[in-house]
């Protein structure tokens, strides 16, 4: 039962991928790029953590640990970016 | 493994990718930049939290002890979606992104103009 709903979950979490790089490629502006790279690193998040119940392993929560950590910081960085023009004043 | 363990383990992986579909839906549908914040910082938030809790019930029944890595990670995507969500807003009115309704600086100017006008009626 669980082998099926991680196929389907495997499923929908890849739609949302393709989702993001789809607004990642069109959007008009560059917030909106900024937030579709955010959503990115979440769903990848999400991604490696059914990838380790899949397989049994729990070897890959301090890779989701440290995408989660790199992801927001960029995050801060590039909204900080837009913001002042300069990333550390 | 229990069977009851098992539905409720299957309810939430399902449950989790479905939030994190419809999150990911409301990026790519919604019509201005300030909707289409809402959808990847409340719906994926909530749908990676999902997977993440089925994710820690398994391993804590699988292995012998908790398994507290889930935690952590979860923790940590809850604290920092609303401050990135609160940056991102933050740099569109800089930017005055447009929306489909009024910008805050632009509505405080119509009104300070209203108020001009029915004082100089006056």
């Amino acid at each position: 039962m669980i082998a099926t709903a991680i196929h389907i979950a495997f499923v929908l979490v890849s739609a949302a991928l393709a989702l993001n790089f789809w607004r990642l490629l069109k959007g008009p502006s560059s917030p909106d790029r900024i937030l579709a790279l955010d959503t990115l690193y979440i769903n990848t998040i999400a991604l490696l953590v059914l990838f380790g119940i899949h397989i049994g392993s729990a070897l890959y929560f301090e890779a989701a640990l440290l995408i989660a950590l790199m992801g927001f910081v960029g995050t801060v960085a590039m909204c900080k970016y837009l913001l002042r023009g300069d990333i550390i004043e | 493994m229990n069977i009851l363990l098992e539905i409720l383990l299957s309810v939430l992986i399902v449950a989790g990718a479905s939030f994190t579909f419809i999150g990911s839906l409301g990026l790519a549908r919604l019509r201005d930049f300030y909707t289409r914040l809402h959808g990847p910082t409340k719906g994926t938030t909530l749908g990676v939290g999902c997977l993440l809790i089925a994710s820690a019930i398994f391993f804590s029944t699988r292995d012998e002890g908790i398994s507290l890595h889930e935690g952590l990670i979860t923790l940590f995507l809850f604290i920092t979606a609303p401050i990135s969500a609160h940056l991102l807003a933050k740099a569109a009115l800089h930017l005055k992104v447009e929306s489909l309704v009024p910008l805050p600086d632009e509505a405080i100017e119509r009104k300070n103009k209203q108020h001009q006008k029915y004082h100089s009626v006056d």
